[in-house]
């Protein structure tokens, strides 16, 4: 009898009405964080969908006017911004690209025991809890043409890399994959190590070839988990701002989020750059969701 | 399996052990180049070839510290021989340090370094605290719509910052909070609550619901049922999302650049801003990222055991 009342505690008993109820308690741990959620990040989201419809600029005081849809027709046709997601797509698809083969590489690589592994696996994972403004700034150190030291090691002399407009968003990209291939490191080796080991051992006693266990144990098994850093890290490289911003001011690498910086903050254009950053938010919101659903998935298993 | 090894199986071993140790050297060498121009003599930053191997001085951390300017004469022997150890490397650059009175003129460095140890400390401490108890009602509680309000609570986390710093800024600015701590501090809990309750919830789901019960029927009230059963078990996991809301802050900035400039400015948006134009003194510059990037590291080795349910907001763990 007492093991039934320690699993199942009855709603109605003296145990569970003591006190405040469960209900005002659930409420009260939870009502604030909804409340404060609403007011800091749907509230100002509101009042900048309001402003996305007039021609509000920020640093002047003449009275605005409602524009109705014209900011968001002109951004839809203007060839400047289209350019700007152009770029963000290229980079995106290099910089995730790289991340997801250097990391899922480095996994592979990782995915056997040997003497300090903890150690080294906890060293190669550095560089993704750093600030990115900070990497963006350190890694022009590194890029400085004549006497950085990338361009001692690889013979190619005064190359500008932040400087060119060809190469300034491959550089970049570059940083990123350093900054983040640990990422994508560290999620896939949870899932090798997550695939049961008698797989391996019933392909071994076939005479499975490498490539053969690859691709139909490995592979298929860590793809779940594999996407949910791909989706992760392309929403993430979309929004990217800080390392382009502090690396280079080249316009080939001018990424949409710095777009919307510089029109916002610079050009002082806020009308324009609200409805600019709603065309972005509910971009990257179909990723989040995309996400999301992914993520579940990948929980219940 | 390790019985039927065959000897070209240990060899591949052997193989990825040592491309392990080269892609290890690799992604360190950057960190090591930082770290060490921080300890390098002015002209060794910039030599060609690239200076590996010197002898390391302490010089760049005067330097970032003090105010100086460069002087235009030698400087007067008595005087340097009456000067501390440190003030003498300065001295030696063909610099002085500026002072007032007696009192050294410091940076802005140090000033920087701290509104980001207030801003983040703060943040971080609201942000778990209010995210402990929302994960503990997510975690126990019967909520209509629940995974709907968690897919909200996670997407305010995913919002770009820039977007959400137009209206924010607008609002600041007509509330006065712009370039204050209490505006950044504001910002960083909006931004780590959510993974706060997400993080907190997994590990909250992980604490046995017969604790509590249990305590329950032993005549505890359910919030005392709370702080000294709940809260104890879920110590590891407070720990472990606080530094990670930590680091989140104490990196952050986007928000930073645009809310702060010089009052409550922290050092991320500070440290690249004083590359300025003309040559940069690379080794005051890095021996500001140095002491910035220190404590990361530190707490990443801490962390190390919960990286990736980090990472994952708590959907995946070991």
């Amino acid at each position: 009898m007492a093991s039934v009342a320690l699993t199942h505690l009855d709603p109605a008993s003296r145990a569970a009405t003591r006190g405040w109820s469960d209900l005002t308690i659930r409420n009260m741990f939870i009502i604030p964080t909804l409340v404060f959620l609403i007011v800091f990040n749907i509230f100002p989201l509101i009042y900048s969908l309001g402003y996305s419809f007039t021609n509000f600029a920020a640093n002047r005081s003449e009275p605005w006017q409602f524009v109705g849809l014209q900011n968001y027709r002109e951004l839809l046709t203007d060839d400047h911004i289209w350019s700007n997601f152009v770029i963000t797509a290229k980079y995106v698809i290099v910089s995730v690209a790289g991340q997801m083969i250097v990391g899922f590489g480095l996994a592979l690589l990782l995915n056997r025991s040997f003497p300090m592994k903890g150690l080294i696996t906890t060293l190669l994972l550095l560089p993704m809890m750093m600030s990115a403004a900070v990497v963006g700034l350190f890694w022009q150190l590194l890029y400085s043409p004549s006497w950085g030291p990338i361009n001692y090691v690889f013979g190619l002399g005064d190359f500008a890399w932040l400087s060119n407009s060809d190469s300034a968003l491959y550089a970049v990209a570059i940083t990123d994959i350093w900054m983040w291939s640990p990422f994508v490191m560290l999620l896939s080796l949870a899932g090798l190590s997550a695939v049961p080991q008698h797989l391996y051992e019933a392909a071994a006693i076939d005479r499975a070839s490498w490539w053969y266990t690859f691709t139909r144990i490995t592979l298929p098994l860590v793809s779940p988990i594999l996407l949910i850093a791909l989706i992760f890290r392309t929403m993430e490289a979309f929004k990217t701002f800080d390392i382009a911003y502090t690396m280079t001011t080249q316009p080939t690498a001018e990424l949409i989020a710095i777009r919307l910086y510089k029109q916002a903050f610079q050009q002082w254009d806020t009308g324009k750059s609200c409805a600019l950053a709603y065309i972005v938010l509910i971009m990257v919101l179909a990723i989040t969701n995309l996400y999301v659903k992914y993520l579940n998935k990948v929980k219940e298993r | 399996m390790a019985a039927v090894r065959t000897s070209s199986e240990i060899a591949l071993n052997r193989v990825a052990i040592a491309a392990v140790l080269i892609a290890t050297l690799v992604f360190l060498a950057p960190i090591y180049w930082i770290a060490s121009t921080a300890f390098k003599p002015k002209e060794l930053a910039v030599s060609v070839p690239p200076t590996v191997l010197f002898q390391p001085e302490v010089t760049p951390f005067v330097r970032l510290f003090t105010k100086r300017v460069q002087m235009q004469k030698t400087v007067d022997p008595q005087v340097y021989e009456a000067a501390p150890w440190w003030e003498k490397r300065i001295y030696d650059g063909g610099e002085r340090v500026l002072k007032v009175g007696k009192d050294v003129q410091l940076s802005q460095y140090p000033d920087r370094f701290m509104n980001s140890l207030i801003v983040a400390v703060i943040s971080t401490v609201l942000a778990v605290g209010m995210g402990t108890f929302t994960a503990y009602g997510f975690s126990r509680f019967k909520i209509a719509g629940e995974a709907d309000l968690l897919f909200f609570i996670l997407s305010t986390r995913m919002l770009p910052p820039v977007v959400v710093a137009i209206p924010m800024f607008l609002m600041y600015r007509a509330v006065g909070l712009n370039d204050s701590h209490i505006g950044l501090i504001i910002l960083y809990v909006a931004f780590n609550l959510s993974f706060s309750v997400w993080l907190m919830k997994g590990f909250m789901d992980e604490i046995p619901k017969e604790y509590e019960e249990a305590a329950l029927v032993d005549g505890y009230t359910r919030m005392q049922a709370f702080f000294k059963i709940v809260l104890p078990e879920a110590a590891t996991g407070i720990a472990a999302t606080a530094v990670f809301c930590f680091i989140t802050a104490w990196n952050e900035y986007a928000f930073a650049l645009i809310m702060t400039n010089r009052r409550a400015q922290t050092a991320p948006p500070f440290i690249p801003s004083q590359i300025g134009s003309g040559l940069p003194d690379w080794t005051t510059i890095a021996a500001g990222t140095f002491l910035f990037l220190l404590p990361v590291a530190i707490f990443t080795f801490l962390l190390r055991n919960h990286l990736l349910r980090g990472v994952t907001f708590g959907a995946i763990r070991k």
